[in-house]
């Protein structure tokens, strides 16, 4: 099964000191290697800011283009990890050892299983998928 | 013979735990093992008065739904290939038991302590798997549940069902985990089991009947628990706990519904065979030098069941256990009841002092119990004013009505008059 990793944390606190920074870029290079080397790995990457988010809303069926994050809360969405697991318990195991000091403060990760979904390219852009996506 | 569907329901009673663990470990599958297992039950309630009954007829009901879960997979495997892969493997497990009619040579592994750990695994929230676990571990029927929660049945059904559809949707893993993840995972299960003997044992609303089935699943849980894992010494705390607790069921409230403390029971008619066991279990336990939290409460409650009368309860030995709880158990509770314990073994100036220290925290001013437990010493000291003010205070945060009751006559009795709500 495989699982996305959401790396919430707090985005107010400032970047963390230079050497900070370092050690949580090279432990996740260390657990992607591995990830890697396992063959479960399906990408990990972080994400800017959400002072540079544009979210997209459907309003009375219009679209509405908003500046900012979907939510306004505490802890954002940073980066993701996917990797193939053989189940939640070994997922939890890999979210453990995420570091969580790239933002600078404390966070989260939420785990959720990828839906298994084949998308034929040629329906990709039809009304259903439209509706599925905002429902 | 006897009727057969009374037959089918003790035998459902006693081995569904068993019989489901194992069909959710062949299915893969809450829904489809629950469905097999209730066809198996129809087939039983049709075979079992004319062929007799069978020697192990939990095996017999668990052998009949194996077969009905294979045909469903047959079916299922005609539009996809996909399911071809468990068939196959069904069919394995099945050739492993050949004698699948006669039920005396069938041997299915217990797998009850994985439907356990998958039960009670952090992923769902506690209430999900208190309500799981009493589901499929206890066979309780979902408005059982309900009733014994208060909760409405919709409701009820609805945790279940999502709880199922995580565990299937997230991959939640159906396995003993691995010893590494062990005390760990071990706690969860027992704060599930205590949960549900607390539920029956302490709340007095709902009816009596299911609370006393609430705290005999629980004991029969923890009895399968520290079978399984017979080197656990928790495990055998737990189970002493509940069942020195248990011990005490019948007197702990007149018939009237008047609350008893604990120094006015009738200690006739605690129940011997239950103090026997507990007290025996947990020295068992501690010689395992392995102490923890139940264990010590074990101790703690054994000790009570043992004295002969409540002036001869050994306090010095309740203190001594309590201060090591706190080393092991920090909570102001406890704390708490350390200072009663000092109290009456070292004298109540000596407890009421620590207790005026608790004060000083301010974590327990919420808690009614202490309050009760402050205005009683003050009564035994004839600190009589003082203990009125006391006892109004827990009156006013008691929640339930035995205890409220309970108080407002303590109160007239140290002359602070009748209690006018408000």
């Amino acid at each position: 099964m495989r699982y996305m990793l959401l790396i919430y944390q707090k985005e107010n606190e400032g970047p963390p000191p230079p050497e900070v920074a370092e050690q949580s870029m090279a432990a996740h290079r260390v657990l992607m290697e591995e990830a890697k080397k396992l063959g479960i790995f399906g990408g990990a990457e972080p994400l800017q800011p959400t002072s540079t988010a544009t979210t997209l809303r459907t309003r009375e069926g219009k679209r509405v283009i908003l500046d900012g994050p979907f939510a306004e809360t505490k802890e954002q969405l940073a980066g993701y990890y996917i990797l193939d697991c053989k189940d939640l318990d070994e997922a939890i195991g890999w979210a453990s050892r995420l570091p969580l000091r790239c933002g600078g403060g404390e966070g989260c990760v939420e785990i959720r299983p990828i839906r298994s979904m084949s998308l034929p390219s040629d329906e990709a852009s039809q009304p259903p998928y439209a509706s599925a996506l905002n429902g | 013979m006897a009727d057969p569907r009374a037959l089918v329901e003790s035998v459902f009673r006693e081995e569904s735990g068993r019989i489901i663990a194992t069909l959710i470990r062949l299915s893969g599958s809450f829904d489809k093992a629950e469905e097999a297992m209730q066809e198996a039950l129809i087939s039983a309630l049709g075979t079992w008065p004319e062929k007799g009954i069978p020697n192990n007829p939990g095996a017999w009901i668990t052998a009949v739904a194996h077969r009905k879960l294979i045909d469903s997979v047959r079916k299922e495997s005609i539009r996809t290939e996909k399911e071809d892969a468990l068939l196959y493997e069904t069919e394995l497990s099945q050739r492993r038991n050949p004698a699948a009619d006669e039920d005396t040579s069938m041997q299915y592994p217990d797998d009850r302590l994985r439907l356990m750990f998958t039960c009670c695994h952090p992923a769902l929230n506690l209430d999900a798997q208190v309500a799981l676990t009493l589901r499929t571990l206890g066979g309780l029927a979902t408005p059982e549940i309900a009733r014994a929660f208060l909760v409405p049945e919709p409701t009820m059904a609805q945790r279940l069902v999502r709880a199922k559809r995580k565990i299937q949707e997230a991959r939640i893993p159906y396995e003993v985990p691995p010893p590494e993840k062990m005390p760990e995972r071990l706690d969860a299960v027992m704060t599930v089991v205590y949960l549900v003997f607390n539920e029956g044992y302490s709340a007095t609303s709902g009816s009596l009947l299911i609370r006393r089935e609430l705290c005999q699943e629980a004991i029969r849980l923890a009895r399968i628990l520290e079978q399984l894992l017979p080197s656990e010494p928790e495990l055998k705390g737990l189970l002493a706990l509940m069942l020195l607790q248990d011990s005490r069921r019948e007197t702990r409230v007149t018939e009237k519904g008047v609350l008893v403390t604990l120094e006015e029971q009738d200690r006739s008619r605690w129940d011997r065979n239950e103090i026997r066991e507990g007290t025996r279990l947990v020295e068992t336990a501690l010689r395992q030098r392995r102490v923890g939290p139940y264990q010590l409460q074990a101790a703690i409650a054994a000790v009570h069941a043992n004295a002969a009368s409540s002036a001869e309860t050994d306090w010095t030995e309740i203190a001594a256990l309590y201060r090591e709880l706190m080393s092991v158990a920090p909570t102001p509770v406890v704390a708490l009841n350390h200072a009663v314990a000092v109290a009456m073994s070292e004298g109540i100036e000596r407890g009421l002092s620590l207790i005026d220290e608790l004060d000083k925290s301010g974590d327990l001013d919420h808690y009614y119990l202490f309050h009760a437990a402050r205005a009683d010493l003050l009564r035994r000291m004839g600190r009589q004013q003082e203990a009125c003010s006391a006892y109004r205070s827990a009156i006013r945060l008691a929640t339930n009505e035995v205890e409220q009751e309970y108080l407002k006559r303590r109160l007239v009795e140290v002359g602070g008059g009748a209690w006018v709500s408000g």
